[in-house]
């Protein structure tokens, strides 16, 4: 291969070193307005009156805009669209838009937020999962399947009671898991103008253009050929960007209102109210296992703290448990999942979305048990590794997996095996493993079409051009695009011009997220190219006198792969087939395989492959202070192929600090105020001052290892790489810190308050552990049986008439199945 | 960041006296080595008139609180916040933007390397780091992993985790793989230019 796998720089280098990337704040138009959004002070109120009569009359003011603008409500998932643009009746969370101001310049908008009177009436407020279980009132929305619970879920994959009944050793554990935020150095920006024939265009630094497209027509009452939404390069996204956002619609009605384009720019505050984040999850996890250590069955619950919408919460929840499988065999499993409401922005995906809580509990159990029954970590990993090939108990269907290599890889960089368990006190190393998706099997809403699709368009001056909805949020779609294009027809990646993440222009892509586009856009890209290239060697064969099996496309070249001499320059060959076939276009398209899990909830899970990491991180733990600084860390990833080894390596490393910020110290917490005070339930940090993350100062070495075991779903067998890296950090830190200074820490961030007081423990010899201790009464439903394939089921649930259709996460009554 | 405050002990006391009243101020910035005249309200930051008044987009809004170094911008050669500055107290000012790092058409060689080593992902920052790792290969043209890494310690990186943002530095100082003090350390080097490619 002459592109794929080589060293480049990325096709947007130059773009983004010189300033020239078009970011959405960038977008300046003629005549533009800018917006502004008023936000609730109270966490939980009834709007009573919203009077916009001062604000409109303020200087500058063009328009005032109010909920009762926005009456349809939208939200990412058809079973919980929640959300309305502008508060209607009510506010839910410290941030919530109730009003916006459509001014001549963004001061005369933010200095007439002041002149809108708002009245509210404050309710009581729900502040945690444990108070949404206690109580029905308040009662945060009607719909649910409790007064404040959103989702449940359970699963029974084969009966784990015998099971952990029959185990030589059953381990209980309960862990938490801290929300934080993805926290992009660009904040979320949007702009709508009409054109000249009066449509809509939407500018926005999203991750999901089409999604926004669809809940744009909806909320906007309009039909979506009307409306088109460009994704400007994301400065950063990491799930943060994927919803469709308040603000985006607000600036749309005000562009159709006032036939001026309208601006708007978050400030750093509104993005932690805009949040999506982390969820907050609090996990019980039971694990037998015989006594070599190799798991006979698990039994996982799992609470999230949804904050006060849906968002992509119905997935959220069943991602908690679905990825638990894939990397162990684990032969029976259960799995129940809650998602509560409360009165706090609400959360969503964010990098590795839903994984990175079940899988510290599962990597630091698994550590747990190694030191119980005096067995070294990695091996007791290595011995139950999931064979390729196969089916896990719910049903996901693992293709290739490099987990074997990826553990040795990083076992021997490190020097586990001299160092671990060796090192002085207050020193130690910790390894833990993960895997994800290559891109969700389904599209989150119901629909039978591609999931990605790619145009390619060629003309006589030699130019090939790839369309594609894909978004470029700084990973580097559109380089693997252009990569992959090139590789095929035997170009340079940087002789593929790309028009990408436009409705108007691009065939649809989903979006960037769940770690599909390399996986599925890749592929797309190549059944186009394989076509044009058909075009091209059927012309280029005639011309001369070749046959067409014997032409190789190289070096921008098409040529007898007998006698190279024999051939022509790459547009020779595309004026031959322009004279041959007339004008040139060709597409390609992909959807993911069928998956096998054919239960309701199966539908998140499944994916056309699976990327496999270990890592192990060195650490030291300052006794007097608890601050654990990490010096080294060895991650090798199990990328299939890779397109570009610079960014390849940049995901990674990318990933293990995202990891390491939010294990040492990144939260999205809260705080209520004393009642005497407020019932102000408000973030504590919003702002960049106080949510700290990592600096150049704390970020360690990184020693990383690409395992390339080519799958054959992916593109030249790539798979994922975005997301997989950030999951084996926290729970290998944690399994450093145990081997550091012997305490266990089962609540991220592993924060030196919490060392501290793990030392204590310690130091007074009660169990040297800091972490929850409790776990509240779930009104967990009747499980979905679905039997193992091991023990003779078909995927479908033994007690329940599943459909295809009903594979997504059900609708509640009346906001069922949005069709396009 | 010091030479913002530098700056404003410099003090433009004529201008922001003006603009005091609520009014606008003229004021001269020399960007990228043009003059411009301006008229700017006086509650406008230098990011706020380099991206409106200017448009000069490359720099970028973080947090406006200082934190997060998207904005800094090289105010007589030395890196400043320009979301921390009123374009009042840089009256007079010499300021470089990421605009004015190429020369023509060519990168610098810290661009270059940039581009290379993968040191910018979504791009956000990459402004912010690049004038600022700049002023630092100006004063410093050797400068050790150490150095180069509290010289960046103002500017957060969400995408890459920093490392390679370090390479792509010693690459364009020639200290690539450099460990400790390096004995070259010298103050005051010119900029170091050469070497470009695109």
């Amino acid at each position: 291969m002459n592109v794929v796998g080589k060293a480049r720089r990325r096709v947007d280098a130059r773009a983004k070193v010189t300033g020239q990337t078009r970011f959405a704040d960038d977008v300046v138009l003629p005549r533009m307005l800018y917006a502004k959004l008023l936000r609730s002070p109270h966490p939980h109120a009834r709007l009573r009156e919203v009077d916009a009569t001062a604000a409109s009359a303020a200087p500058g003011v063009v328009l005032v805009l109010t909920g009762a603008d926005f009456p349809v409500a939208y939200g990412i998932m058809p079973v919980s669209q929640d959300e309305y643009a502008l508060a209607r009746d009510r506010v839910r969370y410290v941030g919530e838009p109730v009003a916006a101001v459509v001014a001549a310049s963004e001061k005369e908008a933010a200095d007439a937020l002041a002149r809108v009177r708002v009245s509210y009436e404050s309710l009581a407020t729900i502040g945690s999962p444990e108070e949404a279980l206690e109580r029905a009132e308040p009662r945060i929305h009607d719909y649910g399947e409790g007064p404040n619970v959103h989702r449940l879920a359970h699963f029974a994959f084969g009966d784990v009671e015998p099971a952990l009944a029959s185990a030589d050793r059953v381990f209980e554990d309960l862990f938490f898991y801290e929300g934080n935020t993805h926290l992009p150095l660009e904040q979320h920006a949007a702009v709508a103008a009409l054109d000249a024939d009066g449509r809509l265009t939407l500018w926005s630094s999203t991750q999901t253009p089409h999604y926004v497209h669809r809940e744009l027509a909806r909320a906007l009452e309009l039909p979506a050929h009307r409306i088109r939404v460009i994704a400007t390069p994301n400065g950063g996204g990491f799930g943060g960007k994927s919803d469709p956002f308040n603000h985006e619609i607000v600036v749309a009605r005000a562009a159709l209102a006032t036939g001026r384009p309208v601006k708007i720019t978050l400030t750093r505050e509104e993005v932690f109210y805009a949040h999506r984040g982390r969820h907050p999850v609090l996990m019980r996890l039971r694990t037998g296992v015989k006594a070599d250590g190799s798991i006979v069955a698990m039994d996982l619950e799992t609470l999230l703290d949804g904050g006060a919408y849906g968002s992509y919460g119905a997935a959220s929840t069943l991602y908690t448990g679905q990825l638990q499988t894939v990397t162990y065999h684990v032969p029976r499993y259960r799995f129940r999942g809650c998602r509560t409401f409360t009165n706090k922005p609400p959360c969503g995906p964010k990098r590795g979305h839903g994984t990175p809580q079940p899988r510290f509990a599962q990597e630091v159990q698994l550590d747990k048990i190694a030191v119980a029954l005096g067995r070294d970590p990695a091996d007791l990993r290595l011995q139950q590794i999931v064979p390729a090939n196969s089916l896990t108990a719910n049903w996901l269907k693992v293709g290739s997996i490099g987990l074997a290599a990826c553990i040795e890889r990083v076992v021997e960089g490190s020097t586990w095996r001299a160092r671990r368990g060796r090192l002085p006190e207050g020193r130690g190393l910790g390894l833990a493993c993960s895997s994800y998706l290559c891109g969700a099997g389904l599209p989150i809403y119901w629909n039978e079409m591609p999931h990605s699709g790619v145009q390619l368009q060629l003309d006589r001056s030699g130019r090939v051009t790839a369309f594609c909805g894909a978004t470029e949020i700084g990973q580097g779609s559109d380089d693997v695009l252009a990569a992959i294009v090139a590789e095929v027809l035997g170009l340079e990646a940087s002789d593929v011009r790309l028009v990408t993440g436009d409705t108007d222009l691009t065939p649809v892509d989903l979006g960037s997220y769940s770690s599909r586009v390399t996986l599925m856009m890749g592929n797309a890209a190549i059944q186009a190219a394989e076509r044009a290239k058909a075009l091209l060697a059927a012309a280029a064969a005639r011309k001369l006198g070749v046959p067409v099996e014997r032409l190789g496309f190289a070096e921008r070249r098409v040529f007898d792969v007998e006698q190279p001499a024999t051939g022509m320059s790459f547009q020779e060959a595309v004026v031959a087939a322009e004279v041959e076939h007339g004008t040139l276009g060709t597409t390609g398209s992909y959807r993911p395989p069928r998956s096998a899990a054919r239960y309701r909830g199966g539908g998140v899970g499944p994916s056309a492959a699976y990327s496999y990491t270990a890592a192990v991180v060195e650490v030291e733990v300052d006794p007097g202070t608890g601050w654990v600084r990490v010096p080294k860390v060895w991650v090798a990833h199990d990328i299939g192929r890779v397109i570009n080894p610079v960014l390849a390596r940049g995901q990674v490393e990318g990933g293990v600090y995202m990891g390491l910020g939010e294990t040492l110290m990144e939260e999205q917490a809260f705080r209520r105020l004393p009642p005497r005070l407020s019932p102000a339930l408000v973030h504590r940090t919003p702002s960049i001052l106080e949510y700290k993350s990592p600096t150049s100062l704390e970020m360690p070495e990184v020693i990383t290892y690409f395992v390339e075991e080519p799958d054959p779903s992916g593109p030249f067998g790539a798979k994922e790489v975005g997301q997989g890296p950030l999951l084996p950090i926290a729970p290998a830190v944690a399994n450093a810190i145990f081997d550091a200074v012997g305490v266990r820490v089962d609540e991220v961030p592993l924060a030196p308050d919490r060392v501290l007081r793990a030392l204590a423990e310690k130091a007074k010899g009660r169990e040297p552990r800091v972490g929850p201790t409790a776990f509240p009464d779930v009104p967990w439903p009747e499980a979905l049986v679905v039997p193992p394939p091991w023990e003779g089921g078909d995927g479908k649930a033994a007690n329940e008439k599943a459909t295809s259709r009903d594979v997504l996460p059900t609708a509640h009554s009346g906001t069922a199945g949005v069709k396009v | 960041m010091t030479a913002g405050a530098e700056a404003r002990r410099r003090g433009r006391a004529g201008a922001a006296g003006a603009a005091a009243a609520g009014g606008r101020a003229r004021i001269a910035l020399t960007v990228n080595g043009e003059r411009h005249d301006l008229l700017v309200a006086g509650y406008k930051t230098l990011l706020e008139v380099l991206r409106e008044d200017l448009g000069l987009t490359g720099t970028k809004h973080g947090c406006e609180l200082g934190e997060c170094g998207a904005c800094a911008v090289q105010a007589d050669d030395a890196p400043v916040l320009s979301c921390l500055l009123l374009a009042l107290e840089c009256d007079g000012a010499r300021i470089t933007t990421v605009e004015g790092l190429a020369r023509g058409p060519e990168l610098s060689a810290l661009q270059a390397a940039f581009a290379d080593k993968g040191a910018a992902q979504c791009g956000y920052c990459t402004p912010g780091i690049l004038v600022t790792a700049q002023a630092l290969l100006d004063r410093n043209p050797h400068p050790t992993r150490q150095e180069i890494t509290e010289a960046l310690s103002g500017n957060l990186c969400r995408c890459t985790g920093y490392l390679q943002i370090f390479e792509a530095v010693e690459e364009a100082a020639g200290t690539g793989g450099a460990r400790g003090t390096s004995p070259r350390r010298a103050r005051g080097g010119r900029r170091p230019r050469k070497g470009v490619s695109t």
